[in-house]
């Protein structure tokens, strides 16, 4: 005959906790950094160390090319905000991403407007359609030779103006000191006009048409109700879209390289073909990164309005 | 129980692969190459050349080193020259350079100074190598870091179409007669100049191929004891001879921002008459405009010239990184591409010129010009005073935007030449 006994256990007081419990418990609250590990060490991996490295490298002198850096201080930073070639890079961004910005909001309105009519046919707006978008499909490389082909002095854009009689001779687009800035200003908002045209479709049509009834039963002309329906209800839209293009746009490097190379006698340089001739012609990764945490700050407080009209929102 | 222990099981999962992410792109940091495993030895060789040459060509090439040498493996990195360079240039500044690498004569003393390339002085002592059968070495402070494999050089290209029409009977030799052909091209109405400046600054290379290969033509220097010499009477000269041309309005118009393809193209489409240009796209021109005659003759000089020509070149040269472990067997492959029958088969499918002495092309199935330009490079010299300078393209461009100050009118030959003296001083210590 046996007997069975029932093992003796403690119950466990109030107040304690079995080392089992304890550790699915921290498992539980492992599990969401386990999760998020990945992203995070992406992120310090591939944003956070080289934003670090080019902050401290541009507080220093003949890093990266030689192994004895040392330590300047503000040097670098005095060194670029003091060259004429950076303030005249720092004035030509501004203009092209201020006009580029504007013209692409307008451009972006008015052909988005073209396709929302009640006016035109469902063909014929498909077809505008895709003709709108078209320049958004192609790559900057070959937005950048189309236009060099284009903009020759003896190319197709001089031919038509030719013949038209709106010039005598073959005008120099891209060669002329005074006329290479809104050359490359011009190609920037043909090549970037669609992503606002789309956006600013999606907006104009998520705008409840009781609001056109309402305001055609108010009397409103078509004007009116473009500034009192339409602006308002597309402002977040507009702004957000406006604070994104302004921090693209100031990142413009292929198409003014590939154009222009930031010339003739710097009119079309830029802040990133600046940066990019102190790195990679002058080997000047000092400077180059004190240029480029100038960007990044620049681009800081444009992201800055960005995030607080999302939050405003 | 079960869920908590699959709880468990994903959590380490999610650490696992965090680990696996760090793992790896702590791999991506680390040195990129050789891999010897039972004495075999992979040694990476980054180049352009592959993208240039007719497709297949450059491996059979390898192929053959390979089975010659079965224990070394030579893996490709073949790109464009622009993508190269910058690869090359950021390998450089972080000591992690394939262990061997095609070079361009202007990057040479900036990775040089940096340590990132071998010392072949060394390396060619070390394994006894007959360096006289070199045409040439590219030097810094008298140690070799670049051999020119294959040279390209730069002639006269001449529509002789546009030519006949003008009513000019001869290839202009001398500057004077070049000057009268680009007049009577560009009176010849249309779009039609005489001849095309490429002054781009993105890759400044104009002032190197069509600038100072005027200087160099006429047995002139821009530089003195190493130092530069840009206030000397030649330079002047020829800066002088560049703006004569501009203000008699014979430059193809754009030229502030015109590319070497621009230049290419207007010659091909006859837009101009006559232009400074790589041997190289002779093929590329008879492709693209079959029915186009053309010719290929040495630089004009000074009038009154009679010495050597100077005649620019390119070159596809060729490094050791300094980083890697296998110095010895990448020079048993540098060796091998510059002996006397791979250099020959190299510069045959290449259409340029050997780097090894001995070594003759076969012009057999080539065009003739391959040959009329071997020979006016025969009878003058490669000249290319950029090639081993520091900051070359730097040095080219700061020239290149005085240049255009000049035909722009906004300054002085002498105001730009003494600007660009003191920046160049400055860089050519």
């Amino acid at each position: 005959m046996t007997s069975m006994t029932a093992p003796k256990t403690a119950a466990p007081s109030k107040g304690q906790v079995s080392p089992g419990r304890k550790r699915s418990a921290m498992a539980r609250r492992l599990i969401p950094y386990g999760y998020l590990t990945p992203t995070a060490l992406l992120i310090v991996v591939l944003m956070v160390v080289p934003i670090v490295m080019v902050i401290s490298y541009s507080f220093r002198d003949n890093v990266i090319i030689q192994d004895d850096s040392v330590l300047t201080g503000f040097a670098n930073y005095t060194k670029v905000l003091t060259d004429p070639d950076f303030l005249t890079a720092l004035k030509n961004t501004a203009i092209f991403i201020t006009v580029s910005a504007v013209a692409h909001l307008v451009l972006g309105l008015g052909f988005a407007m073209m396709l929302n009519t009640q006016l035109l046919g469902g063909v014929t707006k498909a077809i505008f359609r895709i003709v709108y978008i078209l320049p958004w499909l192609f790559t900057i490389a070959v937005i950048a030779v189309i236009w060099r082909l284009l903009l020759d002095p003896s190319g197709v854009i001089n031919y038509v103006l030719h013949t038209l009689g709106v010039i005598q001779h073959g005008v120099d687009w891209l060669g002329s000191p005074t006329k290479a800035l809104w050359a490359v200003t011009f190609v920037n908002v043909w090549s970037g006009y669609p992503f606002f045209m789309i956006s600013l479709l999606a907006g104009l049509q998520g705008i409840p048409g009781e609001l056109y009834e309402a305001a055609a039963v108010d009397g409103t002309n078509w004007w009116q109700r473009f500034v009192h329906v339409t602006l308002p209800q597309l402002r977040p839209v507009i702004i957000s879209m406006a604070v994104l293009d302004l921090i693209w746009t100031s990142q413009q490097f292929a198409l003014i390289w590939m154009m222009t190379g930031g010339g003739p006698l710097h009119a079309t340089e830029m802040l990133s073909t600046y940066t990019y001739k102190q790195a990679f012609s002058e080997y000047e990764f000092s400077t180059a990164s004190a240029a480029a945490v100038i960007v990044l700050l620049l681009t800081m407080v444009l992201a800055f309005f960005y995030v607080r009209q999302q939050r405003e929102r | 129980m079960v869920l908590r222990t699959s709880r468990l099981k994903r959590a380490l999962g999610a650490v696992t692969a965090a680990a696996l992410v760090a793992f790896v792109g702590a791999c991506g940091s680390s040195n990129s190459s050789d891999t010897a495993s039972g004495g075999n030895v992979t040694l990476e060789f980054a180049q352009w050349w592959g993208a240039e040459l007719p497709s297949g060509e450059f491996d059979k090439i390898i192929n053959d080193f390979t089975a010659q040498n079965p224990n070394i493996h030579i893996k490709l990195l073949s790109a464009p020259y622009a993508s190269t360079k910058q690869q090359l240039i950021t390998g450089a500044a972080s000591k992690t350079l394939p262990d061997v690498v095609g070079l361009d004569g202007a990057w040479v003393n900036d990775f040089a100074k940096q340590g990132a390339i071998a010392d072949m002085s060394k390396l060619m002592s070390d394994s006894s190598y007959d360096a006289s059968q070199l045409a040439s070495q590219v030097q810094v402070k008298g140690k070799t870091y670049m051999i020119p494999v294959v040279n390209f050089v730069y002639p006269l290209f001449v529509n002789k179409d546009l030519l006949a029409k003008a009513g000019v009977a001869t290839v202009p030799a001398t500057r004077t007669e070049f000057l009268d052909a680009a007049k009577k091209i560009s009176a010849t109405g249309g779009d039609v100049k005489g001849w095309a400046l490429p002054l781009d600054t993105a890759v400044p290379n104009g002032i190197q191929n069509d600038v100072m290969s005027w200087l160099w033509a006429s047995g002139g220097s821009m530089l003195k004891d190493g130092k530069p010499d840009l206030t000397s009477a030649q330079v002047k000269s020829t800066v002088n001879y560049v703006k004569s041309l501009n203000d008699a309005g014979v430059i193809a118009p754009g030229s502030l921002t015109m590319k070497e393809q621009d230049k290419v193209e207007k010659f091909t489409n006859g837009q101009v008459g006559m232009m400074i240009d790589s041997l190289a796209h002779i093929n590329l021109i008879k492709k693209n405009k079959p029915d186009l005659k053309f010719e290929v003759a040495a630089l004009p000089a000074e009038d009154g010239y009679t010495g050597k020509r100077g005649i620019p070149y390119a070159s596809w040269g060729i490094g050791i990184s300094n980083s890697t472990k296998h110095k010895a067997e990448a020079f048993k492959f540098v060796s091998y591409l510059m002996s006397k029958e791979t250099n020959a088969k190299l510069s045959t499918i290449a259409n340029g010129f050997p780097g090894n002495k001995n070594a003759t092309p076969d012009f057999s199935n080539s065009d003739p010009m391959f040959k009329t330009a071997f020979d006016i490079y025969q009878q003058g010299y490669p000249a290319n005073e950029f090639v081993g300078l520091p900051k070359s393209e730097d040095l080219m461009r700061t020239f290149d935007e005085q240049l255009q100050l000049v035909l722009t009118g906004k300054s002085t030959v002498d105001e730009a030449l003494n600007k660009s003296q003191q920046s160049w001083s400055s860089v050519i210590e």
